[in-house]
Protein backbone atom coordinates (compact mmCIF):
# COMPACT_ATOMS: atom_id res chain seq x y z
CA UNK A 1 0.00 0.00 0.00
CA UNK A 2 2.50 2.36 1.12
CA UNK A 3 5.50 0.67 -1.25
CA UNK A 4 4.56 2.92 -4.69
CA UNK A 5 3.83 6.15 -3.44
CA UNK A 6 7.11 5.92 -1.34
CA UNK A 7 9.11 5.18 -4.29
CA UNK A 8 7.93 8.01 -6.09
CA UNK A 9 8.14 10.22 -3.09
CA UNK A 10 11.71 9.09 -2.74
CA UNK A 11 12.49 10.22 -6.17
CA UNK A 12 11.37 13.55 -5.66
CA UNK A 13 12.68 14.19 -2.48
CA UNK A 14 16.44 13.35 -3.83
CA UNK A 15 15.32 15.60 -7.40
CA UNK A 16 14.89 18.57 -4.70
CA UNK A 17 17.84 18.12 -2.86
CA UNK A 18 19.66 18.38 -5.53
CA UNK A 19 17.43 21.29 -7.03
CA UNK A 20 18.73 23.16 -3.41
CA UNK A 21 22.11 21.95 -3.60
CA UNK A 22 22.52 23.20 -6.81
CA UNK A 23 21.09 26.65 -5.30
CA UNK A 24 22.52 27.00 -1.98
CA UNK A 25 25.98 26.36 -4.27
CA UNK A 26 24.96 29.36 -6.41
CA UNK A 27 23.99 31.37 -4.11
CA UNK A 28 27.77 31.23 -1.67
CA UNK A 29 29.16 31.60 -4.30
CA UNK A 30 27.91 35.14 -5.38
CA UNK A 31 27.86 36.07 -1.96
CA UNK A 32 31.83 34.89 -1.38
CA UNK A 33 32.50 36.76 -4.66
CA UNK A 34 30.73 40.04 -2.90
CA UNK A 35 32.45 38.93 0.14
CA UNK A 36 36.09 39.55 -1.04
CA UNK A 37 35.21 42.30 -3.44
CA UNK A 38 33.71 43.61 0.10
CA UNK A 39 36.66 42.84 2.22
CA UNK A 40 39.13 44.05 -0.29
CA UNK A 41 37.44 47.67 -0.84
CA UNK A 42 36.49 47.69 2.76
CA UNK A 43 38.67 45.45 5.45
CA UNK A 44 40.05 48.17 6.97
CA UNK A 45 36.74 50.11 7.84
CA UNK A 46 35.56 49.65 11.70
CA UNK A 47 32.59 47.59 11.37
CA UNK A 48 29.33 49.95 12.91
CA UNK A 49 26.18 47.37 13.23
CA UNK A 50 25.82 48.17 17.10
CA UNK A 51 23.62 50.96 15.65
CA UNK A 52 20.51 49.90 13.86
CA UNK A 53 20.25 52.28 10.54
CA UNK A 54 18.58 49.69 8.30
CA UNK A 55 19.85 49.50 4.76
CA UNK A 56 19.56 51.94 1.91
CA UNK A 57 16.22 51.56 -0.18
CA UNK A 58 18.74 49.97 -3.04
CA UNK A 59 19.48 46.98 -1.04
CA UNK A 60 15.87 46.41 0.53
CA UNK A 61 14.38 44.97 -2.94
CA UNK A 62 15.08 42.95 -5.82
CA UNK A 63 14.96 45.77 -8.33
CA UNK A 64 17.79 47.63 -6.72
CA UNK A 65 19.55 44.73 -5.48
CA UNK A 66 19.96 43.80 -8.89
CA UNK A 67 21.17 47.67 -10.16
CA UNK A 68 23.26 47.78 -7.61
CA UNK A 69 24.84 43.80 -8.20
CA UNK A 70 25.62 44.70 -12.29
CA UNK A 71 26.82 47.65 -10.94
CA UNK A 72 29.64 45.88 -9.52
CA UNK A 73 29.05 47.46 -6.43
CA UNK A 74 30.24 44.57 -3.42
CA UNK A 75 27.08 45.27 -1.07
CA UNK A 76 24.60 44.58 -4.09
CA UNK A 77 26.84 41.26 -4.92
CA UNK A 78 26.26 39.94 -1.75
CA UNK A 79 22.75 40.45 -1.14
CA UNK A 80 22.28 39.47 -4.60
CA UNK A 81 23.49 36.02 -3.41
CA UNK A 82 21.20 35.92 -0.68
CA UNK A 83 18.22 37.09 -2.60
CA UNK A 84 19.15 33.59 -4.57
CA UNK A 85 19.48 31.83 -1.18
CA UNK A 86 15.89 33.10 -0.57
CA UNK A 87 14.76 32.05 -3.90
CA UNK A 88 16.46 28.03 -3.14
CA UNK A 89 12.86 27.26 -0.91
CA UNK A 90 10.31 28.92 -3.00
CA UNK A 91 11.87 26.83 -6.41
CA UNK A 92 11.52 23.97 -3.91
CA UNK A 93 7.70 24.62 -3.05
CA UNK A 94 7.14 24.63 -6.72
CA UNK A 95 8.71 21.85 -7.93
CA UNK A 96 6.54 20.14 -5.25
CA UNK A 97 3.42 21.35 -6.72
CA UNK A 98 4.75 20.14 -10.11
CA UNK A 99 5.85 16.77 -8.53
CA UNK A 100 2.24 16.42 -6.97
CA UNK A 101 0.92 16.96 -10.08
CA UNK A 102 2.45 14.42 -11.94
CA UNK A 103 1.10 11.97 -9.10
CA UNK A 104 -2.29 13.37 -9.27
CA UNK A 105 -2.33 14.05 -5.54
CA UNK A 106 -4.77 16.69 -5.86
CA UNK A 107 -5.17 17.31 -2.38
CA UNK A 108 -1.17 18.30 -2.19
CA UNK A 109 -1.35 19.89 -5.31
CA UNK A 110 -3.53 22.04 -3.32
CA UNK A 111 -1.55 22.35 -0.24
CA UNK A 112 1.46 23.21 -1.81
CA UNK A 113 -0.28 26.00 -4.14
CA UNK A 114 -1.14 27.59 -1.40
CA UNK A 115 2.18 27.90 0.79
CA UNK A 116 3.42 28.57 -2.72
CA UNK A 117 0.95 31.70 -2.87
CA UNK A 118 2.22 32.75 0.72
CA UNK A 119 5.86 33.28 -0.58
CA UNK A 120 5.18 34.88 -3.54
CA UNK A 121 3.39 37.19 -1.38
CA UNK A 122 5.71 37.98 1.34
CA UNK A 123 8.83 38.27 -1.67
CA UNK A 124 6.92 40.75 -4.06
CA UNK A 125 5.00 42.62 -1.12
CA UNK A 126 8.80 43.79 -0.67
CA UNK A 127 9.17 45.19 -4.22
CA UNK A 128 6.79 47.24 -3.88
CA UNK B 1 37.37 46.32 15.21
CA UNK B 2 37.36 46.48 11.21
CA UNK B 3 35.58 44.64 9.08
CA UNK B 4 38.26 42.25 7.94
CA UNK B 5 38.65 40.94 11.97
CA UNK B 6 35.06 41.11 12.39
CA UNK B 7 34.21 38.72 9.49
CA UNK B 8 36.88 36.69 10.14
CA UNK B 9 35.12 35.95 13.90
CA UNK B 10 31.39 36.08 12.95
CA UNK B 11 31.91 33.23 10.21
CA UNK B 12 34.03 31.27 12.67
CA UNK B 13 31.37 32.00 15.60
CA UNK B 14 29.03 30.86 12.32
CA UNK B 15 30.35 27.72 11.82
CA UNK B 16 30.12 26.54 15.32
CA UNK B 17 26.74 27.26 15.47
CA UNK B 18 25.70 25.92 11.96
CA UNK B 19 27.24 22.80 13.20
CA UNK B 20 25.71 22.36 16.50
CA UNK B 21 22.72 23.39 14.62
CA UNK B 22 22.57 20.54 12.33
CA UNK B 23 23.57 18.31 14.67
CA UNK B 24 20.34 18.73 17.11
CA UNK B 25 18.07 19.62 14.88
CA UNK B 26 17.91 22.79 16.76
CA UNK B 27 18.68 24.72 13.34
CA UNK B 28 21.67 27.44 13.86
CA UNK B 29 19.63 30.48 14.39
CA UNK B 30 19.04 29.54 17.83
CA UNK B 31 22.38 30.44 19.42
CA UNK B 32 23.22 32.45 16.41
CA UNK B 33 21.26 35.64 17.31
CA UNK B 34 22.72 35.58 21.60
CA UNK B 35 26.07 35.43 19.99
CA UNK B 36 25.92 38.18 17.44
CA UNK B 37 24.19 40.57 20.08
CA UNK B 38 25.71 39.70 23.13
CA UNK B 39 28.95 38.42 22.09
CA UNK B 40 29.48 41.06 18.80
CA UNK B 41 27.06 43.77 20.24
CA UNK B 42 25.04 43.93 16.70
CA UNK B 43 21.78 45.42 17.14
CA UNK B 44 19.45 43.08 17.52
CA UNK B 45 17.15 43.66 14.43
CA UNK B 46 20.86 43.34 12.27
CA UNK B 47 21.45 40.15 13.93
CA UNK B 48 18.06 38.52 13.50
CA UNK B 49 18.13 39.43 10.01
CA UNK B 50 21.16 38.06 9.32
CA UNK B 51 20.24 34.31 10.98
CA UNK B 52 17.39 34.26 9.31
CA UNK B 53 19.18 34.33 5.70
CA UNK B 54 21.54 31.65 7.42
CA UNK B 55 18.84 29.70 8.26
CA UNK B 56 17.65 28.90 4.63
CA UNK B 57 20.89 27.84 3.80
CA UNK B 58 21.21 25.86 7.09
CA UNK B 59 17.94 24.34 5.68
CA UNK B 60 18.58 24.19 1.94
CA UNK B 61 22.36 23.14 2.48
CA UNK B 62 21.79 20.05 4.17
CA UNK B 63 18.80 18.50 2.68
CA UNK B 64 20.72 16.62 0.47
CA UNK B 65 22.76 14.85 3.66
CA UNK B 66 19.04 14.60 5.08
CA UNK B 67 17.30 13.43 2.14
CA UNK B 68 19.35 10.35 0.84
CA UNK B 69 19.13 9.09 4.45
CA UNK B 70 14.84 8.78 3.33
CA UNK B 71 13.85 10.15 6.89
CA UNK B 72 12.23 12.82 6.16
CA UNK B 73 8.30 13.23 5.38
CA UNK B 74 7.54 15.72 2.02
CA UNK B 75 3.68 15.28 3.00
CA UNK B 76 3.79 16.03 6.56
CA UNK B 77 5.94 18.51 5.88
CA UNK B 78 4.33 20.48 3.14
CA UNK B 79 1.28 20.24 4.80
CA UNK B 80 2.29 21.46 7.86
CA UNK B 81 4.06 24.42 6.11
CA UNK B 82 0.86 26.06 5.66
CA UNK B 83 0.96 26.85 9.01
CA UNK B 84 4.31 27.78 9.41
CA UNK B 85 4.67 30.51 6.08
CA UNK B 86 1.38 32.13 7.52
CA UNK B 87 2.71 32.16 11.02
CA UNK B 88 5.96 33.39 9.98
CA UNK B 89 4.47 36.25 7.76
CA UNK B 90 2.48 37.40 11.18
CA UNK B 91 5.53 36.82 13.26
CA UNK B 92 7.94 39.45 10.47
CA UNK B 93 4.87 42.16 10.67
CA UNK B 94 4.91 42.03 14.39
CA UNK B 95 8.96 41.91 14.87
CA UNK B 96 8.67 45.47 12.80
CA UNK B 97 6.39 46.94 15.57
CA UNK B 98 8.20 45.96 18.63
CA UNK B 99 10.94 46.98 20.91
CA UNK B 100 14.30 45.10 20.91
CA UNK B 101 14.13 44.56 24.51
CA UNK B 102 10.75 43.31 24.02
CA UNK B 103 11.91 40.79 21.17
CA UNK B 104 15.25 39.86 23.52
CA UNK B 105 12.86 38.95 26.24
CA UNK B 106 10.76 37.02 23.83
CA UNK B 107 13.60 35.72 22.53
CA UNK B 108 15.32 34.73 25.85
CA UNK B 109 12.56 32.43 27.30
CA UNK B 110 12.15 30.58 23.65
CA UNK B 111 15.73 29.75 24.52
CA UNK B 112 15.31 28.42 28.07
CA UNK B 113 12.23 26.66 26.68
CA UNK B 114 13.92 25.18 23.89
CA UNK B 115 16.74 23.88 26.22
CA UNK B 116 14.16 22.60 28.55
CA UNK B 117 12.88 20.53 25.65
CA UNK B 118 16.43 19.46 24.23
CA UNK B 119 17.28 18.03 27.06
CA UNK B 120 13.94 15.14 27.64
CA UNK B 121 14.72 12.13 26.52
CA UNK B 122 12.95 11.24 22.97
CA UNK B 123 10.16 8.09 23.54
CA UNK B 124 10.15 6.23 20.75
CA UNK B 125 6.58 5.47 20.13
CA UNK B 126 5.52 1.72 19.95
CA UNK B 127 4.77 1.08 16.34
CA UNK B 128 1.98 -0.90 16.68
CA UNK B 129 -0.60 1.87 17.41
CA UNK B 130 -3.63 2.27 15.11
CA UNK B 131 -3.42 4.23 12.39
CA UNK B 132 -5.24 7.91 12.62
CA UNK B 133 -7.99 8.35 10.59
CA UNK B 134 -7.09 12.14 9.63
CA UNK B 135 -3.26 11.85 8.84
CA UNK B 136 -4.27 8.33 6.92
CA UNK B 137 -6.60 10.65 4.83
CA UNK B 138 -3.96 13.19 4.45
CA UNK B 139 -1.30 10.57 3.44
CA UNK B 140 1.46 11.11 6.38
CA UNK B 141 1.78 7.45 7.37
CA UNK B 142 5.32 6.69 5.75
CA UNK B 143 8.50 3.93 6.57
CA UNK B 144 12.02 5.32 7.99
CA UNK B 145 15.00 3.28 7.60
CA UNK B 146 15.79 1.47 11.27
CA UNK B 147 18.64 -0.96 12.60
CA UNK B 148 15.86 -3.70 12.27
CA UNK B 149 15.31 -2.71 8.32
CA UNK B 150 12.73 0.06 7.57
CA UNK B 151 10.36 0.84 9.59
CA UNK B 152 6.78 1.79 9.33
CA UNK B 153 5.18 4.72 11.43
CA UNK B 154 1.52 6.17 11.98
CA UNK B 155 1.17 9.97 12.59
CA UNK B 156 -1.67 11.36 15.28
CA UNK B 157 -3.22 14.47 16.19
CA UNK B 158 -2.78 16.57 13.21
CA UNK B 159 -5.17 19.34 14.18
CA UNK B 160 -2.82 19.71 17.38
CA UNK B 161 0.34 19.69 15.21
CA UNK B 162 -1.00 22.50 13.00
CA UNK B 163 -1.45 24.62 15.64
CA UNK B 164 2.04 24.33 17.11
CA UNK B 165 3.56 25.02 13.71
CA UNK B 166 1.52 28.23 13.09
CA UNK B 167 3.21 29.19 16.66
CA UNK B 168 6.44 27.87 15.35
CA UNK B 169 6.27 29.91 12.01
CA UNK B 170 5.69 32.97 14.19
CA UNK B 171 8.23 32.56 16.25
CA UNK B 172 10.51 31.57 13.78
CA UNK B 173 9.29 35.31 11.68
CA UNK B 174 9.54 37.16 15.19
CA UNK B 175 12.98 36.39 16.17
CA UNK B 176 14.80 35.23 12.85
CA UNK B 177 15.45 31.29 13.56
CA UNK B 178 14.39 28.06 12.35
CA UNK B 179 12.01 27.20 15.60
CA UNK B 180 13.44 23.75 15.29
CA UNK B 181 12.59 22.95 18.78
CA UNK B 182 9.45 23.89 17.85
CA UNK B 183 8.51 21.94 14.91
CA UNK B 184 10.28 19.07 16.51
CA UNK B 185 8.08 18.88 19.63
CA UNK B 186 4.90 19.13 17.37
CA UNK B 187 6.04 16.45 15.38
CA UNK B 188 7.80 14.36 17.73
CA UNK B 189 5.83 14.93 20.58
CA UNK B 190 2.43 16.39 19.75
CA UNK B 191 2.04 14.13 16.47
CA UNK B 192 4.41 10.88 17.57
CA UNK B 193 6.91 11.13 14.67
CA UNK B 194 9.63 9.16 15.55
CA UNK B 195 12.53 11.73 15.79
CA UNK B 196 15.05 11.06 13.26
CA UNK B 197 12.28 11.92 10.91
CA UNK B 198 10.59 15.16 13.10
CA UNK B 199 14.18 16.45 13.09
CA UNK B 200 14.64 15.95 9.57
CA UNK B 201 11.27 16.77 8.26
CA UNK B 202 11.89 19.52 10.54
CA UNK B 203 14.85 20.75 8.63
CA UNK B 204 13.08 20.55 5.05
CA UNK B 205 10.43 23.22 6.80
CA UNK B 206 12.50 25.54 8.29
CA UNK B 207 13.89 26.68 4.77
CA UNK B 208 10.41 27.58 3.62
CA UNK B 209 9.32 28.93 6.52
CA UNK B 210 12.04 31.37 6.83
CA UNK B 211 11.73 32.54 3.04
CA UNK B 212 8.03 33.63 4.30
CA UNK B 213 9.35 36.10 6.55
CA UNK B 214 12.63 37.20 4.37
CA UNK B 215 10.86 38.98 2.16
CA UNK B 216 9.58 41.27 5.38
CA UNK B 217 12.82 41.84 6.32
CA UNK B 218 14.55 42.52 3.05
CA UNK B 219 12.32 45.15 2.53
CA UNK B 220 12.61 46.27 6.15
CA UNK B 221 16.05 47.09 5.64
CA UNK B 222 17.37 44.23 8.17
CA UNK B 223 19.25 42.01 6.04
CA UNK B 224 22.75 43.63 5.89
CA UNK B 225 25.16 42.39 3.68
CA UNK B 226 28.43 42.94 5.35
CA UNK B 227 27.11 41.13 8.36
CA UNK B 228 25.23 38.30 6.55
CA UNK B 229 28.13 37.12 4.46
CA UNK B 230 30.36 35.69 7.18
CA UNK B 231 26.83 34.28 8.69
CA UNK B 232 25.32 33.05 5.96
CA UNK B 233 28.81 31.06 4.93
CA UNK B 234 30.04 30.19 7.97
CA UNK B 235 26.36 28.70 8.77
CA UNK B 236 26.38 26.82 5.66
CA UNK B 237 29.61 25.27 5.77
CA UNK B 238 28.87 24.45 9.76
CA UNK B 239 25.65 22.65 8.59
CA UNK B 240 27.17 20.56 6.04
CA UNK B 241 29.44 19.14 8.16
CA UNK B 242 27.17 18.47 10.84
CA UNK B 243 24.75 16.76 8.76
CA UNK B 244 27.78 14.65 8.12
CA UNK B 245 27.94 13.16 11.17
CA UNK B 246 24.41 13.79 11.98
CA UNK B 247 23.74 9.32 11.01
CA UNK B 248 26.30 8.45 13.24
CA UNK B 249 26.00 10.40 16.30
CA UNK B 250 24.19 9.55 19.82
CA UNK B 251 21.31 12.60 20.19
CA UNK B 252 20.90 11.91 23.70
CA UNK B 253 23.57 13.08 25.04
CA UNK B 254 24.23 15.72 22.63
CA UNK B 255 20.80 17.45 23.34
CA UNK B 256 22.27 17.59 26.67
CA UNK B 257 24.86 19.18 25.96
CA UNK B 258 23.02 21.51 23.77
CA UNK B 259 20.45 22.13 25.99
CA UNK B 260 22.82 23.80 28.66
CA UNK B 261 24.20 26.23 26.36
CA UNK B 262 21.08 26.99 25.19
CA UNK B 263 19.47 27.86 28.38
CA UNK B 264 22.89 29.81 29.35
CA UNK B 265 22.42 32.09 26.38
CA UNK B 266 18.83 32.42 27.12
CA UNK B 267 19.48 33.51 30.56
CA UNK B 268 21.58 35.79 29.17
CA UNK B 269 19.62 37.54 26.49
CA UNK B 270 17.01 38.38 29.28
CA UNK B 271 19.52 40.00 31.40
CA UNK B 272 20.56 41.98 28.26
CA UNK B 273 17.06 42.52 27.24
CA UNK B 274 16.34 44.24 31.06
CA UNK B 275 19.60 46.04 31.37
CA UNK B 276 19.03 47.81 27.93
CA UNK B 277 22.33 46.13 26.60
CA UNK B 278 20.53 44.73 23.52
Amino acid sequence: MFKKSDWTDQKIEIIIANLLRAGVSLAALVVLTGGIIFLVRHGHEPTGYHVFAGEPSDLRNWKGILHSAFALRARGIIQLGLLLLIATPVARVAFSVFAFLLERDWLYVGVATFVLLVLFYSLLGSAL
Amino acid sequence: MNNLEFTVLVGLGSFMAGFLGALTGLGGGVVLVPLLALVFKVDIRYAVGASLVSVIATSSGAAVAYLKDGFSNIRIGMFLEVATTVGALVGAFIATKVSTSAIGTVFGLVLIYSGYLSSRTPVDHPSDEQPDRLATRLGMNGVYPSLNGPKSYFVHRVPLGFGLMFGAGGLSGLLGIGSGAVKVLAMDQAMGIPFKVSTTTSNFMIGVTAAASAGVYLSRGYVDPGLAMPVMLGVLAGSLSGARVLARTKTRQLRWVFAAVIVALGAEMIYGAFTGKL
